[in-house]
């Protein structure tokens, strides 16, 4: 009998070693990105000496494209504008959808919600982005086209923010859904009890509950459409220019990068220009990551 | 004297299960009605038949009817919404929105259409008062009621119900969560609210029922065993089940 025991506390020490060691390489493989990014990125502005304030808010974009030779210009500015405008854009349209769904599959109609709802959405998670590129490409686009008549195609900031917009509603779709599920019902029975109509229950009182756990969704999706490549890609017309409105086409910071990366000369103007637009998404996801931490913690000390 | 309510013949069912069996009672104006019984014998689903709250419970069915001022509550000629505006209700665990101190007693006002920021101060200080809880809070209405004691959000609870001026208030053990002191806070306030309003109270406290009620009635498995004065309840039960229940002999 003993043996048994002390065998089992020898096995149970080894697995546990053992998961130590994964959680450690998980850790130290982040941190050791991160610090090849950092490295990496910040050459532009170490060894090319160019300044922070040129990279974030100029538009020349002209860096030089050959081992150890600096000079050009490397004003990230348009992609910049194009990541962050076409998040905000996407999040603007995804938002009611995703909030009005939340609340249909929690509040209205949950047997529903919870039977065929939430799988769908959670289905569309799963789709491969290339899927949704495929799609805005050849429907979206040619439908903005045929609308707008843009004087350069379809291929639009309005375009992007769709796909994104598509691709980022089930992420704030469930997490809200999960937020406002998680609301006690005693709140909605106070409300209820005053008199409230089941609007007003939801409007004033349950959405207002779950505002940090929407909020969480929210930056959630935003990561996902600040990192998302491919299928912004294919929808964004990838000109270097700002976009003077939402139809026509312009780029941002994954296009660029997933574009160009693999055509650079190695420690390169370019290639490190490249590096630095990386450095900078990383740098968004972290904020972002940071942000939902406080969140979750803020709301705990409530 | 007139009936505030008045109840006849109600059964309730809970999908197959019958929870409440034929129950009548008259529930008179300014008085503090309280039921009695084991718990699980249907004391809060009478008590939330009064204001329509099981409508929100999934396979709940009501049979028989419950009278507001002589109008069935049940039958159509009354919005439910000013129903539970004139029948307030306050619950077992203090339920505070999470929300400021003043936003919370506002809340009912405003959703029933008032909106004039003087006006709303003035309910909100009225109320607080009426609930004997102003000079404890007039300093922190802009706090979240979440910080407050157990004791002071019930009564915050209480003004908030105020706060749309109803008539009648039902309290599902309003004390069952909270300490000695805050229990006879809150009983003081119901004897002084009943000249007012019509109280009805459940309560799993007989002393409790003893001290505020005006009538009391004794409940077991869904039956109105006994309902009467509550002094002559307590003293000379009619029904034996009644007797073994208050002389604590009961299984
Ligand atoms: N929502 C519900 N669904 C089904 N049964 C319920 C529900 N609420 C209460 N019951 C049942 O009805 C009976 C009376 O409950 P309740 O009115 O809460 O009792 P009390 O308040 O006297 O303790 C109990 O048997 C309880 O299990
Ligand atoms: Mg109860």
């Amino acid at each position: 009998m003993d043996k048994v025991v002390q065998k089992a506390i020898a096995s149970d020490k080894r697995w546990r070693a053992v998961y130590i060691a994964c959680g450690l390489l998980i850790v130290a493989l982040t941190l050791l990105m991160g610090a090849f990014l950092l490295y990496q990125g910040s050459q532009t502005f170490i060894k090319a000496h160019h300044s922070i304030w040129e990279f974030l808010f100029t538009s020349d974009w002209a860096p030089l494209d050959k081992t150890g030779l600096f000079g050009g210009k490397v004003g990230a500015a348009v992609y910049i504008v194009g990541s962050l405008e076409t998040c905000l854009l996407a999040l603007i349209i995804c938002l009611p959808f995703a909030i009005g769904s939340a609340v249909y599959m929690t509040e209205i109609s949950p047997k529903i919600g919870e039977k065929y709802f939430r799988p769908a959405t959670e289905i569309y998670v799963s789709i491969p982005s290339v899927v949704y590129g495929w799609f805005g490409m050849t429907k979206l686009v040619p439908l903005i086209k045929n609308i707008f008549h843009p004087a350069m195609g379809g291929y639009s900031v309005l375009a992007a923010s769709i796909v994104l917009a598509i691709m980022i509603f089930p992420t704030i779709t469930t997490v809200s859904a999960d937020a406002i599920k998680s609301v006690p019902m005693s709140y909605r029975e106070g409300a209820y009890g005053l008199g409230a109509t089941r609007w007003q229950v939801i409007g004033k009182v349950v959405l207002p509950a779950a505002s940090g756990g929407i909020l969480t969704g929210i930056i959630l999706g935003l990561a996902r459409a600040i990192g998302e490549a491919l299928a912004v890609s294919m929808v964004i017309g990838k000109t270097r220019s700002f976009a003077s409105n939402l139809l026509s086409p312009t780029s941002n910071l994954t296009s660029a990068i997933a574009a160009d990366m693999g055509n650079t000369a190695q420690g390169g103007e370019y290639n490190l220009a490249l590096w630095t637009m990386a450095l900078l998404l990383f740098i968004i996801s972290i904020v972002l990551i940071v942000l939902i931490h406080k969140l979750a913690n803020g709301k705990k000390d409530k | 004297m007139e009936d505030k309510i008045t109840i006849e013949n109600l059964n309730l069912y809970y999908s197959d299960f019958h929870a409440l069996h034929d129950v009548n009672m008259h529930i008179q104006k300014n008085e503090i009605t309280a039921f009695i019984g084991p718990s699980g014998c249907g004391k809060s689903t009478l008590l939330r038949c009064l204001n329509r709250m099981n409508d929100l419970v999934e396979g709940c069915r009501i049979e028989g009817s419950v009278k507001l001022d002589g109008t069935d509550i049940y039958g159509g000629d009354l919005d439910v919404t000013v129903l539970r505006q004139r029948v307030g209700m306050v619950f077992q665990r203090p339920n505070p929105f999470p929300m400021s101190v003043y936003d919370n007693v506002a809340y009912g006002p405003k959703i029933h259409g008032v909106t004039d920021k003087q006006e709303l101060d003035e309910i909100v200080e009225t109320s607080l008062k009426q609930a004997a809880i102003w000079d404890d809070l007039k300093d922190r209405l802009n706090k979240s009621a979440l910080g407050l004691s157990g004791g002071q959000q019930q009564r915050l609870c209480i003004a908030r119900a105020l706060a749309v001026k109803p008539e009648v208030l039902l309290m599902d053990e309003p004390t069952s969560a909270l300490d000695p002191i805050s229990t006879s806070k809150i009983e003081e306030l119901a004897l002084q609210l009943k000249k007012d309003y019509t109280i009805v109270i459940v309560t799993h406290n007989m002393q409790q029922a003893v001290r505020i009620s005006d009538k009391t009635g004794f409940f077991l498995l869904g039956d109105l065993v006994e309902f009467g004065e509550t002094d002559q309840l307590f003293s000379m039960p009619k029904d034996e089940r009644t007797e073994r229940y208050i002389t604590g002999r009961f299984g």
